[in-house]
């Protein structure tokens, strides 16, 4: 089954110039290398912080631009991984040994052939 | 014939429902045949008999039945094929598809209602209607649930497999504690007798787990903590309904034979080598169930139990019960001062006030036991303890 894992992190707590920022690059080079490697992994990125998002709503018709990310919230999306693994219990396995501090929400990816597609007449 | 044929059942149902599942990979589907195959059975077997492998019989008709459903319904073409390749019971590394099952229906990406929901309806084979009435909650609540619950499972991947060695611990953990919420849904409100008893099905539920995983020693404890406590049920109530504390109870009335299997269960997961807070909590309802009387009670064993289980689990509950046993040891006095300290974490939690109160009752200050009691009944909404509680206060 394919999901995108989407590591969600306090970006102020992120400063590239600290050297545990650095270490912790490192170790994420390391995760993403190892399972692209055993293929489970087949796209992914690191997002900029929320200062650079702009969120683009439409509402009763009108299109809006504001400065920001979607949610106002400390917490925010920095960056994806997307898998192709077998179930949940090893999407979970990988998210687990994310090497960052920060939660990892595993959500499974529409795809055309999912079962329940297939008994839609 | 009753008995035999609801012990058949009980055995049957989850076996079914879980070799269907994983040949169907549909739980709907799945579970009807699985009831038709039991009207089926119950259609049949009063006048045939229990036919020698009743397994074989209900799997051979759930697989014509859902042929038939499938026939009628072309755009199931699929599953079908599926069940003509005969799903069979027992085709796993672990030889009963059930424990696969239990660790489907408690996995921890499903919320904690859900997973008791699913594990009664899939598992032990109740109806809807039975586990409404053991939650006290409208039917079309539960079916939702059920629905939720099977549909993440389709589509966020769910697998129905034993966890790989390093996820085990963490995993049966949390099937240990579905189990151990579910007996004390029931035990708890045994009082009621509209109410489905939930403690029995759990106590099923981990003699099953034992028997599929033998060597867990916290499976055991679980199992041997759930014996000890159904042991004494039948003391814990008066015929009007009324609460009996341990301490009144009428210890004639324990069932001898399941404390010799209870403490038979402990010392069994002792021997492994692996304590951990279930078997502490056997531990400690055996000297409960050993003590000829509440005087008798050796307390001494009970303190040192509650010791180990607070730095297991530096759980504040565990901690104020452990103030109790420590009254017994050391008076009152120092018991009291030891719950003080937890006073913050401790005040919705009724059983703190109540525990306030009995020892203020000991250290001679009625008042303030009053006023603790009054706190304890303005937070628990079980009526058996609202009662007892009703009475101290009045007296």
């Amino acid at each position: 089954m394919k999901y995108m894992l989407m590591f969600i992190s306090d970006d102020s707590n992120w400063d590239p110039t600290k050297p545990e920022t650095q270490a912790a690059y490192k170790r994420i080079g390391e995760w993403f290398e190892e399972h692209t490697k055993s293929g489970k992994i087949t796209g992914g990125e690191e997002l900029k912080a929320t200062n650079t998002a702009t969120t683009v709503r439409q509402r009763n018709g009108k299109i809006t631009v504001t400065d920001g990310p979607f949610a106002e919230s400390k917490e925010s999306i920095g960056g994806y991984a997307l898998v192709d693994v077998k179930d949940l219990d090893e999407a979970v396995a990988m998210a687990k040994s994310w090497p960052a501090l920060s939660a990892i929400e595993i959500r499974p990816l529409v795809t055309h052939d999912d079962p329940a597609a297939r008994l839609e007449p | 014939m009753t008995d035999e044929l609801e012990r058949v059942f009980r055995e049957e149902h989850g076996r079914l429902t879980a070799a269907l599942v994983r040949s169907l990979g549909d739980w709907d589907l799945a579970e009807e045949l699985v009831q038709d195959a039991l009207v089926a059975a119950l259609e049949h077997w009063p006048e045939d008999g229990i036919p020698e492998n009743p397994g074989a019989w209900l799997m051979t008709t759930a697989r014509r039945k859902g042929i038939d459903r499938l026939r009628r319904e072309a755009r199931y073409r699929d599953k079908l094929a599926q069940l003509q390749e005969e799903p069979v019971i027992g085709a796993t590394a672990h030889g009963d598809e059930r424990l696969e099952l239990i660790f489907a229906c408690c996995h921890p990406a499903l919320p904690r209602e859900s997973q008791i929901a699913l594990t009664l309806r899939s598992v032990v084979g109740l109806t809807t209607a039975e586990i409404a009435r053991a939650f006290v909650t409208p039917e079309a609540t539960i079916a939702q649930r059920l629905v939720r619950a099977k549909r993440k499972i389709t589509e966020a991947g769910i697998p129905m497999r034993v966890p790989t060695a390093d996820e085990l611990p963490d995993r049966l953990a949390e099937i240990l504690g579905v189990l151990y919420l579910m007996f004390n849904e029931g035990y708890v409100a045994s009082a009621s007798p509209e109410r489905r008893d939930l403690a029995e099905d759990a106590r099923w539920l981990a003699g099953l787990i034992v028997r599929l995983m033998p060597d867990e020693p916290e499976a055991i404890g679980l199992l041997a903590l759930m014996t000890l406590q159904l042991a004494r049920a039948a003391a814990r109530f008066s015929p009007q309904g009324r609460l009996i504390l341990l301490e009144d109870q009428d210890r004639s009335s324990w069932d001898p034979r399941a404390i010799a299997e209870g403490i038979a269960l402990v010392e069994r997961a002792g021997r492994m080598r692996r304590p951990g807070p279930y078997q502490v909590q056997a531990a400690i309802a055996a000297c409960h169930a050993e003590a000829r009387s509440w005087a008798e009670t050796d307390w001494t064993q009970i303190v040192m139990l509650y010791e180990g289980l607070t730095r297991m689990t530096g759980s504040s509950v565990v901690r104020l019960n452990h103030a109790i046993a420590l009254a017994h040891v050391a008076g009152a006095a120092r018991a009291l001062a030891e719950i003080d300290e937890m006073s913050d974490e401790l005040d919705r939690y009724h059983l703190y006030h109540a525990t306030r109160a009995a020892f203020l009752r000991e250290l001679d200050r009625p008042d303030e036991a009053r006023e603790a009691d009054r706190r304890a009944l303005a937070l628990t909404d079980n009526p058996a303890e609202q009662a007892l509680l009703r009475e101290r206060i009045g007296a």
